[in-house]
C-alpha cells in the first residue's frame, strides 16, 4: 500500500497557510536531507530542477520528526492553528 | 470563569492532562483544561493499551462504562527471522483481575474529559496555546490564538514536541536519539475473524510485541493490539536509525505486514486508518527540568516513558496526578514558587516513575549495542531451535543436537550473551 492511499484514510482540515517552513537557501546547501526520508506522510520532497523543497504540509499528521531530524535545524515548526491538520478517528 | 481566571491551567487534554483536570476538579479547585483538538483524542496515537490498575486510580471502575475496546487477556511476542517466526504467548488466568485495556483514543479521550467535565473542570477545545504568558519574570497564564487565560499555575501537557517547556527553558529541543518515530496502521476485520487468529473469547484482547525480521538489525519494536473489530499494527523506530537508513518509515512498515506469519494475522483486512506519533524515549538522563515558579511538566512533555518495557499511559496519568496533588498544597498554602512546587518532583522520586526509569538509565545504550544479537541472532536460533526439535526425517537426535550446539558455540552464543545477562542480573540486584 502506497504512502498516497495511508494518507487518503485520514480525515484533515486543511488550512491555507503551511505551519511548517523551511529556509530553503539552507535546504540547498543540506547534503542529508533527512526530511525527504523519515517524515511518515512524505510532506517533504526536493525539486532537483527547481532547486526548491516542496512541503505538502496539508499532508502532515503532526508527528515532529522533520524537526529533531533537520541536521540544519531549518524547519520553523508549530502545531496547525486549532481547527486545523490531521484529525484521527482510530489514535 | 471570572475575568478568565482560574486556580490552574492545564495544556494538553492526554492522559496526563486529564488526570491532573479531574484530581484538581474533584478537590475543588477552578482548573481550565486546553485542547488543541476539535475534540480529545483527535491528535492523539498510541499503540496501544491503557493500564488497569493506574487508570482506576483516576477513574474507579472505568471498565463498567468507559469506551473500551478489549481487555488483554494475553501478551505474545513475536520473534521473526526473514521468513520463519517463533512465538511466545502468556495467557492470563481466566479469573484475573484487569490488567490492561486496548482502546480508541478518539473515543477514550474525549470520555476522559466528560468526567473531568462532570468533576468541574473547564474546558476549551479547538484551542491553540500559542506560549505561555510572561509577565514581571511570572508564568501568570497561557496566550491562545485569541485569548490570554490566567491562573496560579500551569500545569504543561502538551505532549511529547512540547514547545511550552521549551519556552520557559525547562527543556532543550531532544536529539533524535532520544526519540523513536512510531507509525501504525488500523486494520479492521470481523470481530468473529479477530478472535479466532488470536484465540480470542468474546472482549478478550490480546497485546504483541514484535522483534526482529523486517525490523531486525535497527532498534526497532514492533507492536499489535487487537480492538474490536480492528486490530492496530505498528512499530517504532529510533529516529537516528532512520536517519543512518534512509529509509521510510512506511516502507518498513510495509515489509512487516508482508512478512508470512504478520500477513496471515492481517489477510483481507481493511486499512481504515494510518498514524504517526513520536514517543519520547530518551530515559531519565534526557528528562527535562519538570518544575519551576508556577509551573509543572507532565506526561510525554517530560519524557516520562518506560522505554524498555513500553510503558507510557500509566506514567502520564501517574504524573497528572503527582501534579495536580502538588497544585492543591501550592493553593492552599497560597505559594507556588519552585520550591513549593518541588514537591511534585519528591513525589515522582518516590513514585514507579522515576523508580523505573532511574532502573533503566542505561538499558537502552546496551541494547542499541547489542540490537543484532537481539532482533536478528535471537530470532534465528531459537527458530532453528525448534526446526531441530520438532523436524522428522533420517537424521539421528544426536547429530542434530551436536550440530546446534556447535552452531552455538561457533555463532559466539556465550560472547554475545554474557553482557546481556550480566546487565539483567544488574537490574536486578542494583540498588
Amino acid at each position: 500500500m502506497n504512502i498516497n492511499d495511508k494518507l487518503a484514510t485520514l480525515k484533515y482540515n486543511k488550512n491555507n497557510e503551511s505551519h511548517l517552513v523551511v529556509d530553503n537557501d539552507i535546504c540547498m546547501r543540506c547534503n542529508e536531507k533527512f526530511c525527504t526520508y523519515i517524515c511518515p506522510a512524505d510532506v517533504y520532497e526536493w525539486n532537483e530542477t527547481k532547486c526548491k523543497m516542496t512541503i505538502r504540509y496539508e499532508n502532515c499528521l503532526e508527528c515532529g520528526a522533520c524537526r529533531i531530524a533537520c541536521e540544519k535545524k531549518n524547519i520553523s515548526w508549530t502545531y496547525p492553528d486549532a481547527q486545523y491538520g490531521v484529525k484521527y478517528k482510530n489514535g | 470563569m471570572e475575568n478568565n481566571k482560574v486556580d490552574v491551567i492545564i495544556v494538553g487534554a492526554g492522559p496526563a492532562g486529564v488526570s491532573s483536570a479531574v484530581v484538581l476538579a474533584k478537590a475543588g479547585k477552578k482548573v481550565l483544561l486546553v485542547e488543541r483538538g476539535d475534540n480529545a483524542g483527535d491528535k492523539n496515537m498510541f499503540g496501544g493499551t491503557i493500564y488497569a490498575k493506574q487508570t482506576a486510580e483516576i477513574f474507579p471502575e472505568f471498565w463498567k462504562e468507559a469506551p473500551v475496546e478489549r481487555n488483554v487477556s494475553s501478551q505474545k511476542i513475536f520473534m521473526l527471522t526473514d521468513y520463519e517466526s517463533t512465538q511466545f504467548e502468556y495467557k492470563y488466568p481466566a479469573n484475573a483481575s484487569y490488567k490492561a485495556f486496548s482502546v480508541n483514543r478518539s473515543k477514550w479521550d474525549r470520555w476522559c474529559v466528560e468526567q473531568a467535565q462532570k468533576a468541574g473542570a473547564y474546558y476549551a477545545p479547538k484551542t491553540k496555546v500559542k506560549e505561555l504568558l510572561i509577565e514581571n519574570g511570572k508564568v501568570v497564564g497561557i496566550q491562545t490564538e485569541f485569548e490570554k487565560y490566567y491562573c496560579d499555575i500551569v500545569i504543561i501537557a502538551d505532549g511529547v514536541n512540547s514547545l511550552l517547556a521549551k519556552q520557559i527553558g525547562l527543556r532543550n529541543d531532544f536529539k533524535d536519539s532520544d526519540v523513536t518515530l512510531n507509525v501504525k496502521e488500523v486494520i479492521k476485520l470481523p470481530t468473529q475473524t479477530i478472535e479466532d487468529r488470536f484465540n480470542l473469547d468474546n472482549d478478550e484482547g490480546c497485546a504483541c510485541k514484535i522483534l526482529g525480521g523486517p525490523l531486525k538489525d535497527m532498534f526497532a519494536l514492533g507492536f499489535m493490539y487487537t480492538n474490536k473489530d480492528t486490530i492496530s499494527l505498528g512499530f517504532g523506530v529510533g529516529l537516528d536509525e532512520l536517519k543512518k537508513r534512509k529509509i521510510s518509515p512506511n516502507e518498513i512498515l510495509e515489509d512487516l505486514k508482508a512478512h508470512p506469519t504478520i500477513a496471515k494475522i492481517i489477510k483481507n483486512g481493511e486499512t481504515v486508518e494510518y498514524s504517526a506519533h513520536l514517543i519520547p524515549e530518551g530515559g531519565l538522563k534526557s528528562m527535562p527540568k519538570v518544575y519551576d515558579n508556577r509551573v509543572m511538566v507532565v506526561g510525554d512533555a517530560a519524557m516520562m516513558v518506560n522505554n524498555v518495557h513500553m510503558e507510557g499511559t500509566n506514567f502520564a496519568m501517574l504524573s497528572g496526578k503527582l501534579a495536580a496533588e502538588t497544585a492543591i498544597f501550592a493553593i492552599e498554602k497560597g505559594d507556588f514558587s519552585a520550591s513549593t512546587l518541588s514537591l511534585y518532583y519528591k513525589k515522582l522520586k518516590n513514585s514507579i516513575i522515576i523508580k523505573d526509569m532511574s532502573t533503566h538509565k542505561n538499558t537502552i545504550p546496551v541494547l542499541k549495542k547489542h540490537i543484532s544479537t537481539l532482533t536478528d541472532y535471537y530470532p534465528e536460533l531459537l527458530c532453528e531451535f525448534f526446526a531441530l526439535l520438532t523436524d522428522v526425517d533420517q537424521i539421528p537426535k544426536r547429530a542434530k543436537y551436536r550440530g546446534f550446539l556447535s552452531k552455538l558455540i561457533k555463532k559466539g552464543f556465550i560472547l554475545k550473551s554474557i553482557p546481556l545477562g550480566l546487565f539483567a542480573l544488574e537490574k536486578c540486584f542494583k540498588k
